[in-house]
């Protein structure tokens, strides 16, 4: 009988993320934003981790804002909807709340050094970068001429981060995965990783995600921990189950660009929860019916018969 | 009488008219989502649309989005899946127009995303996303731009997203097979390059004059003397917009006043 692999997020937190971690997030891509891990993170007090992300979104800020975070290695770190972001850049310019050491990669070449991570290859080569001050300052992308064709190339070093946790819409507890919808990166990152954990919205049978195995994008043999918490990502979407919360981005926007009001700020929906229930409570009842799916959009079946 | 219309909304159709019917578009964030849907609607009803995030779509998203990965975008699109899977089309050289922004362009098109200078300090901005891709790997890259001296500089501080380096050969020599920027469309004015890799003045939007437009830029800018005036957007464009973004959340028309535009 395989063994249910299901734990609270608060305890996979402590088993799976110590201190200076390097942890893959927000590899969706402005959908499926796993803000619940993050605050989890903040409450047990986190140090020196590495973020590593394509566009990360609000995360990063509230995770590098609450002091948590040594380094970053992302594409992009802002705001999706209002642009800055004030903690990155607080970190970056005036190190406060601590210094980082940002590293900046282009979307592309984040998704090659996972890509090359997943294949369990050194590196992977790409046409991207060439001429940009990106290939200059970041050591894991490297110059070189094709050895088939003189060409000239950029070597893209693997990532491997300790850590990936990627918000799922529906797995067994074994961590076998449903995901669809844009998926970024999180694939590769899954591969990539040395330890998943994955945030499902809904837990399933295994006899459910073997019925279409054409979307179980995360095998259970990848996964060492599942965490079941609906609303996970808010106020991002999560196809399927919610919506974007476009007033929160705005919001945020106004009410963290001065660092006594992102204390405040973090005082209130961070700190000042448990956990992610104690979240959706204080976020209340017309906020969360607001976000709900108004009109399913299901798919046809699809027939695996013999 | 001629419609009104918002600056925002004169960008938004200089932009989709640079779609081709048929192309394969790397559409990226604010303004370009809105001129995708324009070119589909008006121009350019086969146009493809790559969504780095990994959607694919033939049609415009059903209802306004914010960000491409607002669940709207999902709905009808012919694929979603990993980002790998469009940028290999980007890659690959099958890609015909890609849009880009920046805090900063300079007189060859290089566009820097990443961080500025503000006196003695530096200012620290979100970075490349996957800006530095389109402008490496697309056949032709158009830049949208706020019009503001401290926006068109001598130099970048910081090259995020290539584009003719410092002229003449630049592209080929550091291993860029392809591509360039081909327009830039700022609030000002709408400018093409030189064969050499600088920027030229196409077209002055309406009202401003050539005084206006060389006070707001920190380089020489190359005119010549019979300069156009920017066509502005037609009875049917402004309907597709506005039905597409009723509340002017993108293009700052006001539907309250109707007609009184809303400039930046």
């Amino acid at each position: 009988m395989p063994v249910s692999k299901l734990i609270p997020m608060k305890e996979a937190v402590e088993r799976y993320v110590p201190d200076g971690s390097s942890i893959a997030m927000s590899t969706f891509m402005e959908q499926m934003i796993i803000y619940s891990a993050a605050h989890e993170i903040i409450r047990q007090r986190r140090k020196n981790l590495t973020l590593i992300g394509p566009i990360s979104d609000l995360l990063f800020d509230q995770m590098i804002g609450a002091g948590c975070v040594s380094e970053v290695k992302a594409a992009w770190v802002g705001n999706v909807m209002m642009g800055s972001a004030y903690q990155f850049r607080r970190a970056v310019e005036e190190a406060v709340p601590n210094k980082i050491k940002m590293t900046d990669y282009s979307n592309l070449t984040m998704a090659l050094a996972l890509h090359a991570g997943a294949l369990g290859v050194p590196f992977l080569p790409t046409l991207s970068t060439l001429g940009s001050d990106l290939l200059g300052e970041n050591e894991s992308l490297i110059e070189f001429n094709s050895p088939l064709s003189n060409e000239k190339l950029v070597a893209v070093e693997a990532l491997t981060p300790d850590v990936a946790i990627l918000p799922v819409q529906r797995c067994d507890e074994m961590g076998n995965a449903h995901v669809w919808g844009s998926l970024g990166i999180s694939i590769d990152a899954a591969k990539a990783s040395n330890t998943v954990i994955l945030v499902a919205e809904e837990i399933v049978s295994p006899e459910l995600i073997n019925s279409d195995p054409g979307r179980t994008l995360i095998q259970g043999f990848q996964v060492n921990a599942v965490v079941h918490e609906p609303w996970a990502c808010h106020p991002s979407p999560v196809q399927g189950y919610y919506n974007r919360d476009n007033d929160y981005f705005s919001e945020y926007h106004k009410e963290t660009k001065l660092r006594e009001d992102f204390e405040g700020w973090l005082n209130k929906w961070v700190y000042g929860v448990e956990n992610r229930e104690q979240y959706m409570n204080l976020l209340g009842e017309g906020k969360i019916q607001s976000l709900k799916i108004k009109k399913s959009a299901l798919s046809a079946p699809v027939d695996y018969g013999i | 009488m001629e419609e009104k219309y918002t600056l925002r909304e004169l960008m938004i159709c200089a932009a989709a008219r640079e779609i081709s019917d048929g192309d394969i578009v790397f559409v990226g964030m604010r303004l370009p989502l809105i001129a995708f849907v324009l070119a589909k609607k008006v121009n350019a009803p086969n146009a493809i649309g790559l969504f780095e995030n990994g959607i694919i779509r033939s049609t415009p998203s059903p209802s306004l989005i914010y960000t491409m990965g607002d669940p709207p975008n999902l709905i009808g699109a012919t694929h979603t899946g990993e980002m790998l899977s469009v940028m290999a089309y980007l890659q690959q050289g099958k890609v015909a127009v890609g849009f880009l922004g920046g805090a900063e362009v300079d007189r060859y098109g290089n566009l820097n995303s990443t961080i500025v200078k503000s006196g003695n300090n530096e200012i620290r901005l979100p970075g490349s996303g996957g800006a530095c891709d389109i402008a490496s790997l697309a056949k032709k890259v158009l830049i949208i731009m706020n019009h503001e001296k401290h926006r068109f500089v001598k130099k970048v501080n910081y090259i995020t997203s290539p584009g003719y380096g410092d002229g003449g050969e630049w592209r080929k020599s550091v291993g860029l097979t392809r591509g360039g920027p081909a327009a830039v469309i700022s609030t000002k004015g709408i400018f093409d390059f030189s064969l050499d890799g600088l920027m030229q003045v196409r077209s002055i939007h309406p009202g401003l004059t050539a005084d206006e437009l060389r006070d707001a830029t920190g380089f020489d800018l190359f005119m010549t003397n019979e300069v156009s005036e920017t066509q502005p957007p037609s009875k049917e464009e402004l309907r597709v917009i506005r039905e597409y973004d009723p509340s002017g959340f993108w293009t700052g028309w006001n539907p309250k006043k109707s007609g009184e535009t809303n400039a930046g």
